[in-house]
């Protein structure tokens, strides 16, 4: 299991394109992904469930990877955060 | 049976009655058996298979029919559908709570819908109807009723519906759609503007239409007017139909001498214009004859997605629109949004009262980096055609010398990246804050134009809002007051030298035309398909006679009277009008 902690720095949080972008990625690794927000916890591969979580600019999350990428699906994903989703 | 509603688009129709009830689909709530539970499961696959291939049928039509980014939504369906926690909820209640397919998928979209609504946020009520758009695409494929009721239309009809989405329009036969009528919507709504660019007459916020007619009832519905009248007595049928008729030879006749100039019988030559969103509307402004775009509404460039557009993508599009006009005039207006307009990747705050919030050139002026942006793709593409800069909701000199300093910077940063742009292009303003018209004389020696924009005049000036059927008997754009307003205008701006146009919905009107001709206007923009009538109007009248009827209309008392004036004025003219 890998997990790390993140704070969204993008002016859109994730909502609308960086939700989708974000998602579509989660989903092409094996590895279950949970994505956490305070005691919220939800499918980082479901778009519905993300979007639910309202997770605005400055909201600190936490990715959990369990699975046989997990070590590259949670650094893609960091990578996508840290770029601020090239907003 | 008369109901009144509300205008979403010009013309008359009359014919049988499609009945169209899309949100309240019934689902049967029984409980199924521990071994039915396989085949509920069955049905689940084959309706998602089925509203997948669906939806990539649609994105295909839509995107070659309109363009591609009104497909877009069709891929947030298509994500919607394949979401593992909304597909795994409703299998885990079919297998433990025993619900049938269609329920479990009812029960899961319930949910989801309420937890967006709850979130404060315009983007995620968005989402809320998508949930509910593609949850009942996907339970009539499960339940086997026809999943697209608007796609198996074989005769001609009139669509009543409580409201219409994406989804229920992109599928249907064009040329079987005689009209729309709606419980709910407005003029900017999508049914509106779905009906405007399909040619057919709507008439919106009829309150409960769709519950109290029958299909295949017969219905006449007026959206000149903005009323339908269901199972009307045959005497009014036939008098309707001889309108109709008579509307459709006399839209041959204008159209048929559209391409002629709009040039008084006193040789007083006016420009008439045509309204568009993206440059494919330019071909619609050219066939009905237009001189020129009085009015480019650059939101839709901004609208249905996820980011910003970049210099490069609006300067390719207002590029086109230069092109596509080959040295006519192209009046592009700076952003207006907010409002009623919301940008979901702008997170636009909510307002009590948008209308006088936060919009526009106000937005603009305070981001400065998406305003500049805006006018150096504007003016990059001056240097290809007849392009003019217009910035909305000016209250007042201030802002203009505020928004002409960014111009000045966009300006000789283009100048220093030695990037071509035409140095003299054309600077002006909507008119359409009543202080502004007040104040035209001191704004005069600003800019090189005026338009006025008489949507926004009218609700302001008369504190009506329009979409609110309560007092949408209220807006009377021949109210004595905007006529001194309108007059105002013009005067200060021929007392100056520069010209003024109109491109809001009054410019298209064929009771106002005389009226605004004789107050001195000169260019008249409006939606394409008004384009034949009103030059036609302007070709069969002296300018003098105009400023004799103008002169007339403003000493009369009342907006009633200033009508049934400029009617007469029409027949004792011999002139045709619709």
């Amino acid at each position: 299991m890998r997990s790390e902690k993140f704070t969204i720095l993008n002016e859109t949080g994730l909502h609308a394109r960086p939700a989708s972008v974000f998602v579509n990625t989660a989903a092409k690794f094996k590895s279950d992904l949970k994505l956490q927000k305070g005691e919220k916890q939800a499918n980082a591969k479901s778009i519905l469930a993300v979007l639910a979580l309202g997770i605005t600019k400055g909201t600190e999350i936490t990715i959990t990877a369990q699975g046989p990428d997990e070590e590259e699906a949670v650094s893609k994903l960091a990578e996508l955060i840290n770029a601020g989703f090239n907003e | 049976m008369i109901y009144n509603g509300i205008s979403g688009s010009e013309g008359i129709a009359a014919g049988r009655i499609h009945l169209y009830k899309n949100q309240q689909i019934a689902v049967d709530e029984g409980e199924i058996t521990y071994k039915s539970a396989e085949t509920e499961l069955d049905k689940l696959e084959d309706g998602i298979s089925k509203s997948r291939s669906q939806l990539e049928e649609l994105k295909k039509k839509v995107s070659s029919e309109l363009d591609e980014s009104k497909a877009m939504i069709f891929d947030a369906h298509m994500m919607m559908l394949e979401d593992p926690e909304f597909i795994e909820a409703i299998r885990e209640s079919i297998k433990l709570d025993k619900l049938n397919a269609a329920y479990a998928v009812k029960r899961a979209s319930d949910y989801y819908v309420s937890v967006f609504e709850q979130i404060e946020d315009a983007y995620m009520k968005e989402r809320a109807a998508d949930i509910k758009d593609v949850s009942s695409r996907l339970i009539k494929n499960i339940t086997g009723a026809s999943a697209d009721g608007l796609k198996n239309i074989d005769s001609p009809v009139i669509i009543v519906a409580h409201d219409l989405t994406p989804s229920d329009t992109a599928s249907l036969n064009r040329s079987l759609v005689l009209g729309f009528a709606t419980d709910i919507g407005g003029g900017t709504s999508h049914t509106a503007i779905m009906a405007k660019s399909m040619g057919i007459p709507a008439v919106l916020g009829l309150g409960d239409i769709s519950e109290k007619v029958n299909h295949g009832d017969y219905i006449i519905i007026d959206g000149t007017q903005g009323k339908v009248i269901v199972n009307p007595e045959a005497e009014l049928v036939r008098e309707y139909e001889l309108k109709i008729k008579e509307y459709k030879n006399q839209r041959e006749k204008f159209e048929q001498s559209a391409y002629l100039p709009a040039k008084t019988l006193d040789g007083r030559i006016l420009e008439v214009s045509g309204n568009i969103g993206t440059p494919g509307d330019i071909d619609d402004v050219k066939a009905w004859g237009g001189d020129g775009v009085g009015l480019f509404r650059t939101e839709f460039l901004y609208m249905n997605r996820d980011s910003l557009p970049t210099e490069e993508e609006q300067f390719e599009e207002y590029r086109k629109a230069a092109v596509l006009l080959e040295g006519k005039p192209v009046i592009i207006r700076t952003l207006d949004i907010g409002g009623d307009k919301k940008l979901p990747y702008l997170q636009l705050p909510e307002e009590m009262n948008p209308f006088m919030g936060w919009r526009a050139i106000r937005i603009c002026l305070e981001r400065k980096d998406i305003f500049k942006t805006q006018l150096r793709a504007i003016l990059r593409a001056s240097a290809y055609g007849n392009v003019l800069i217009m910035f909305p909701m000016i209250s007042g000199v201030g802002e203009v010398r505020e928004a002409k300093a960014v111009l000045e910077e966009a300006k000789s940063e283009l100048s220093m990246e030695k990037i071509a742009f035409n140095k003299a292009v054309k600077v002006g303003i909507m008119v359409e804050i009543p202080s502004a018209a007040m104040t035209a004389d001191t704004i005069a020696k600003e800019v090189d134009f005026f338009s006025i924009g008489t949507n926004d005049l009218c609700q302001y000036s008369l504190a009506v809002d329009r979409m609110n059927p309560k007092v949408a008997k209220l807006y009377q754009p021949l109210h004595p007051g905007i006529l001194r307003l309108i007059k105002n205008v013009i005067d200060a701006s021929h007392r100056h030298g520069i010209f003024t146009g109109m491109c809001g919905g009054m410019a298209g009107s064929s009771e106002a035309a005389i009226i605004l001709l004789g107050l001195g206007l000169d260019e008249f923009s409006m939606s394409a398909a008004s384009i034949p009538v009103v030059k036609s109007i302007l070709r069969n009248v002296s300018y003098e006679k105009a400023q004799e009827v103008a002169c007339r209309a403003l000493e009369l008392d009342t907006p009633e009277e200033v009508l049934e004036y400029s009617k007469s004025t029409l027949r004792q003219l011999n002139i045709d009008f619709i």
